[in-house]
């Protein structure tokens, strides 16, 4: 078997005395797609915040590409990860968050090559020449040197994908990305997201209230309830034929919301 | 005669020449006030406790403390560890440390006032936090509170008069000369009141334009498209 991209081993996360991720076990392997979904403050958003070292764990370890991210080995036992590890093993990792949370000084363009430049240390030109690339991919060629405040929610998010994508990760992060959206917007965002899935060899885990796009876009859905996945199969499988109650429950009542 | 205009034309040259240490120490103060400012408010805003707690200790008691005695203090009790300042350098520091701790205030409020998301995207892309600081979050930070800085420019510009108690010959200090000079007081006190009433307006006036200037660029960067 090959090594999981990423593997979350026994991870607890506590906020005080709400534990908000119970022992969790979730392995995912390289280029594989996975949905996320369950009912609002299942712990859904906390998997992937934890997995970009947004939020320290409370219990367990993470690995990401074989490697433990959030601890480190010294002298054959695992220590809490210095902050300089996190640095190294986070570069893995790119994340889309579901308020773009674009810089707001900077053009499209400059969105998409800050860190190029000051975290893998490319050349100004270089940088750009990516950062053009990525922009055209995600159609917003003519749109590089606009600000975020000049572009619709679909287009300022399309841009948060791109910079994401400058970093070159082996796993991309997608929480709700579309549900600041005008209904309207959501298929732009959802198309480059499916093209992502298509033509490149990421690994993605993507929260999502979208049924129809988990079942077309993933490989496995995890279903999440009070901190566990209560539920996880093929989108086939765990969409027409829930096992649990739970899932069944949440798959009814998301229908009828539409 | 209540009001002289020989005597006015007569110590104007030599007003005028203070009014340039005033603008000096003015300028000089603030731009280390400025720098001072941000320097502590990153300071305070560290997670180490070992560093935040004393930085805010410090700028509470600088706070606390009358800018007089501060400018006292380091022109006549530094000398006794083996400090000795020039006056006006002594003024400078001390009105750049006293209205440091000032400014330090208004860049917290503006680094609280910068959304977390741009923390965790900052993060989400590893830039480091030198680079975060430096190109994400101050950009952010400060545009939105140069009106309440400038505001502090002015405070600062109407206290250099302390100076003289340490004999900086600006403003004030030189229009107590010339009035023991000549006996004569009303003429030298009315003109630096008058000076420092014109640069505190043209000063405010200035202010305000750049903030409405700033409001329309900070609703819309980077102009119409
Ligand atoms: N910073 C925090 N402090 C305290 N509780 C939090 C914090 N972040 C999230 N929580 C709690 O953790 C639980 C899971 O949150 P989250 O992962 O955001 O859920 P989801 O994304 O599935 O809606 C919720 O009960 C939420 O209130
Ligand atoms: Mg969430």
């Amino acid at each position: 078997m090959t090594t999981p991209m990423v593997k979350f081993d026994n991870v607890t996360k506590r906020y005080g005395s709400l534990t908000v991720l119970d022992s969790l076990n979730l392995e995912i392997a390289p280029n594989e797609k996975v949905a996320i979904i369950g009912p609002s403050g299942s712990g859904k958003t906390t998997v992937l915040r934890m997995l970009m070292t947004l939020e320290r764990i409370n219990d367990g370890v993470i690995y990401v590409d074989g490697e433990p991210m959030t601890h480190m080995e010294k002298n054959g036992a695992l220590v809490p990860a210095s902050e300089r590890h996190l640095r190294r093993v986070r570069g893995n990792i790119g994340m889309v968050f579901q308020h773009f949370n674009l810089f707001p000084h900077m053009s499209a363009l400059k969105n998409c090559m800050e860190a190029p430049i000051h975290v893998l240390g490319l050349p100004r030109v270089e940088a750009e020449e990516r950062a053009a690339e990525l922009l055209d991919m995600v159609g917003l060629g003519d749109k590089k040197g606009h600000y975020p405040s000049q572009l619709s929610g679909g287009q300022q998010q399309r841009v948060a994908i791109a910079r994401a994508l400058a970093m070159r990760p082996k796993v991309m992060l997608f929480d709700e990305v579309t549900s600041a959206l005008d209904p309207e917007l959501v298929g732009e965002v959802l198309q480059v997201i499916r093209r992502l899935a298509k033509e490149h060899s990421l690994t993605m885990l993507m929260v999502t209230h979208q049924m129809g796009f988990a079942k077309e876009f993933a490989d496995r859905v995890c279903f999440f309830h009070s901190g566990k996945i209560a539920e996880q199969g093929a989108p086939e499988d765990l969409f027409n034929n829930p096992r649990e109650e739970r899932t069944q429950q949440f798959l009814s009542a998301v229908l009828e919301a539409g | 005669m209540f009001w002289d205009w020989n005597y006015v034309w007569e110590i104007m040259p030599t007003l005028l020449r203070a009014s340039v240490v005033t603008i000096e120490a003015t300028l000089l103060g603030f731009a280390l006030a400025a720098v001072l400012g941000l320097v502590m408010a990153i300071l305070r805003m560290s997670k180490s406790q070992w560093i935040s707690v004393p930085t805010a200790a410090v700028i509470e008691f600088i706070r606390s403390t009358p800018l007089l005695i501060q400018i006292f203090f380091i022109f006549f009790v530094f000398p006794e560890f083996g400090l000795v300042l020039p006056a006006m350098t002594a003024g400078v520091i001390a009105l750049g440390l006293h209205y440091g701790a000032y400014c330090s205030e208004v860049y917290r409020a503006g680094l609280e006032n910068v959304p977390r998301g741009q923390w965790e995207a900052s993060t989400a892309l590893n830039l480091s936090p030198y680079i975060t600081f430096r190109d994400i979050i101050i950009p952010q930070a400060i545009p939105p509170v140069i009106p309440a800085l400038g505001n502090y420019l002015v405070a600062l510009f109407k206290e250099t008069p302390l100076l003289s108690a340490i004999a900086v010959l600006e403003l004030m200090q030189t229009a107590k000369i010339l009035g023991s000079e000549s006996f004569r007081y009303v003429e030298p006190i009315t003109l630096v009141g008058g000076f420092f009433l014109i640069m505190s307006l043209v000063a405010s006036m200035f202010i305000r334009q750049v903030e409405s200037s700033l409001n329309r660029s900070l609703r819309n960067p980077g102009g119409d498209k």
